[in-house]
């Protein structure tokens, strides 16, 4: 199966548990879905972690899972329903691909850091990925995660930034002047090998991730909240909204006729 | 407690490697731990926040994490860091509160710990051990190691006691042996309740129990025993009433049916007058002293 084929695939397979289950934040886990599949396919190897920091794509985490087989077909029926493992935001102790239960903004980094000393300090092979949200850097906790990080050189870290600037109630720009090359210029300014990409690009992704490694290695990727579905592309509400019984059909259409 | 503290570290390290952070504290006092376990001696910076998410990480690859800090920067800042990725993990990282209740005195309210051990208390997962004596900070740390579990430990200035033995370490110990009561306390205030009573004719004092793991499990026999027997039970501790020891006895005691014939709680007040001192002073304004407890009893 080729990258564009597992994209279609993954995306129509995610607005269907979505529209099943009802629930929002489609924007955000379509701009994330390509990372989090590339890395799932391509990257991640047996002593390798991934963390989901912004919790709030779990439903995309979720299809990268089930797309490698590590969460069965019947699971993905149960997302957000009673006596689920497939919460809203990722639940802890129960599968080893979801180290850490997240959700609340600004923790991911942190845990990535620890688990990225923790290997280190133990000789333990294996690299830490973890994928933030741009809006989630307002958080305090990120700024302190930067410093540690750059001053430990945690080489064997790769962080990755979806940056599709729009966030809960507006555009990262409106909310705090931010984007991604005002993120870029600030963490150039530490000691971390930074990169902005298209993080919808297979390529782009192929060539950020598989460069040799000296330094923490933060991604910037440039994205779109919505990825697939002209109606949602850059929209700022479907941050939140479900889809309605007739726009999921037009998006599955769309994405088909891809 | 720092010193012992600092010893009895370097002492678990031989046995049990571990990782400890810092929250840029221990001057004059974790020297030796830095020199011992070199780089998993690790200072974190003025930074609780990361400082506890990278513990809970360091923790999933393996190695026991340790977070230390004056007690309300070590519990209080990072409060969402210790429940979301430490408590609900249920991970081997340990939180240490180094001067729990006001034990940073005339430092101010903002350096005081009088609501360390409720807080966290209220997080899944959590144990606390809150050492009294000198060879207690030892054995909780033995403790802790055992348990494998998130853990708040609260340390404090541990008075030296002359002329009577301490028994050993235990979640549950008499200290004093008295027929005008019972009191039961917690931490570092018990060296000074001990020391102020110990002097005094059993027959005019009250017993003196010493609680130092919370949650409360099962009470032991003789723990039970003496609150249905003895005039009053009065429970004196350096913290707040809300999630304390108080409430916790009081509420195991009416689910178990256990009935004093009297029940007195003296706990942190927090600022009465408005004035800051030192440990004693604002521990005498919460009336945490043998003056106040003689008055209780007599009452």
């Amino acid at each position: 199966m080729t990258f564009n084929e597992l994209q279609k695939k993954s995306r129509m397979r995610l607005l269907k548990m979505h529209f099943e289950s009802g629930v929002g934040h489609i924007g955000g886990n379509l701009s994330a879905l390509d990372a989090m599949l590339y890395i799932h396919h391509y990257i991640l190897k047996e002593n390798d972690r991934f963390i989901l920091s912004k919790g709030h794509s779990a439903g995309a985490l979720y299809i990268a899972l089930w797309s490698i087989g590590k969460i069965p077909e019947s699971d993905l029926a149960t997302f957000h329903k009673d006596h689920t493992k497939l919460s809203g935001h990722p639940a802890p102790n129960w599968i080893d691909e979801i180290p850490f239960a997240t959700g609340s903004l600004g923790h991911g980094l942190g845990l990535a850091t620890g688990m990225a000393l923790g290997k280190r300090l133990q000789k333990q092979s294996g690299r830490i990925y973890c994928l933030m949200s741009d809006g989630e850097w307002q958080e305090g906790s990120n700024w302190e995660s930067l410093v540690f990080l750059n001053h430990h050189q945690l080489s064997n870290l790769i962080v990755l930034v979806d940056c599709n600037g729009l966030q809960g109630f507006g555009s990262t720009e409106e909310v705090a002047s931010m984007n991604s090359q005002r993120l870029y210029d600030v963490c150039s300014a530490f000691d971390s090998d930074v990169k902005i990409i298209d993080g919808h690009s297979e390529e782009a992704l192929k060539t950020a991730l598989s460069s040799p490694q000296k330094k923490p290695l933060i991604i910037l990727m440039n994205t779109h909240k919505g990825q697939g579905v002209s109606f949602m592309e850059n929209k700022m509400e479907w941050h939140y909204l479900p889809l309605s019984e007739e726009l999921y059909h037009k998006a599955i259409q769309e994405i088909e006729a891809l | 407690m720092r010193d012992l503290f600092c010893n009895a570290m370097i002492a678990l390290f031989a046995r049990q490697p571990f990782v400890f952070l810092t929250g840029d504290l221990g001057f004059k006092a974790l020297e030796p731990l830095k020199s011992a376990i070199g780089d998993h001696f690790i200072n974190a910076g003025v930074a609780e926040q990361n400082m506890v998410s990278v513990a809970a990480g360091i923790a999933k690859t393996g190695l026991p994490a340790w977070v230390y800090s004056i007690a309300p920067f070590a519990y209080a800042r990072p409060f969402e860091q210790i429940r979301n990725d430490v408590c609900l993990h249920n991970l081997p990282v340990t939180i240490v509160g180094n001067g729990g209740g006001y034990g940073y005195g005339v430092m101010g309210g903002t350096h005081h710990a009088i609501e360390d051990y409720g807080s966290m208390l209220c997080l899944q997962n959590m144990h606390v051990f809150a050492p009294s004596f000198g060879p207690d900070v030892a054995a909780s740390i033995d403790r802790i190691t055992a348990l494998k579990r998130p853990s708040y430990l609260r340390l404090g200035y541990a008075e030296k006691i002359e002329g009577l033995d301490i028994a050993p370490y235990a979640p549950w110990r008499k200290i004093l042996n008295g027929t005008k009561g019972m009191v039961i306390t917690t931490g570092a205030i018990a060296g000074s309740l001990v020391k102020s009573l110990k002097d005094e004719p059993e027959d005019s004092r009250p017993s003196l129990w010493v609680v130092s793991e919370l949650p409360l499990d099962d009470l032991p026999k003789e723990v039970i025993h003496e609150i249905v027997t003895v005039p009053v039970v009065c429970v004196v501790e350096e913290h707040v009433a809300q999630g304390g020891l108080g409430q916790m006895l009081a509420t195991t005691m009416l689910e178990h049916r256990i009935v004093p014939r009297k029940f007195n709680h003296l706990h942190a007040e927090g600022y009465v007058s408005g004035f800051y001192g030192s440990q004693t002073f604002h521990r005498n304004e919460s009336g945490l002293n043998k003056e106040n407890i003689i008055r209780l009893l007599h009452e």
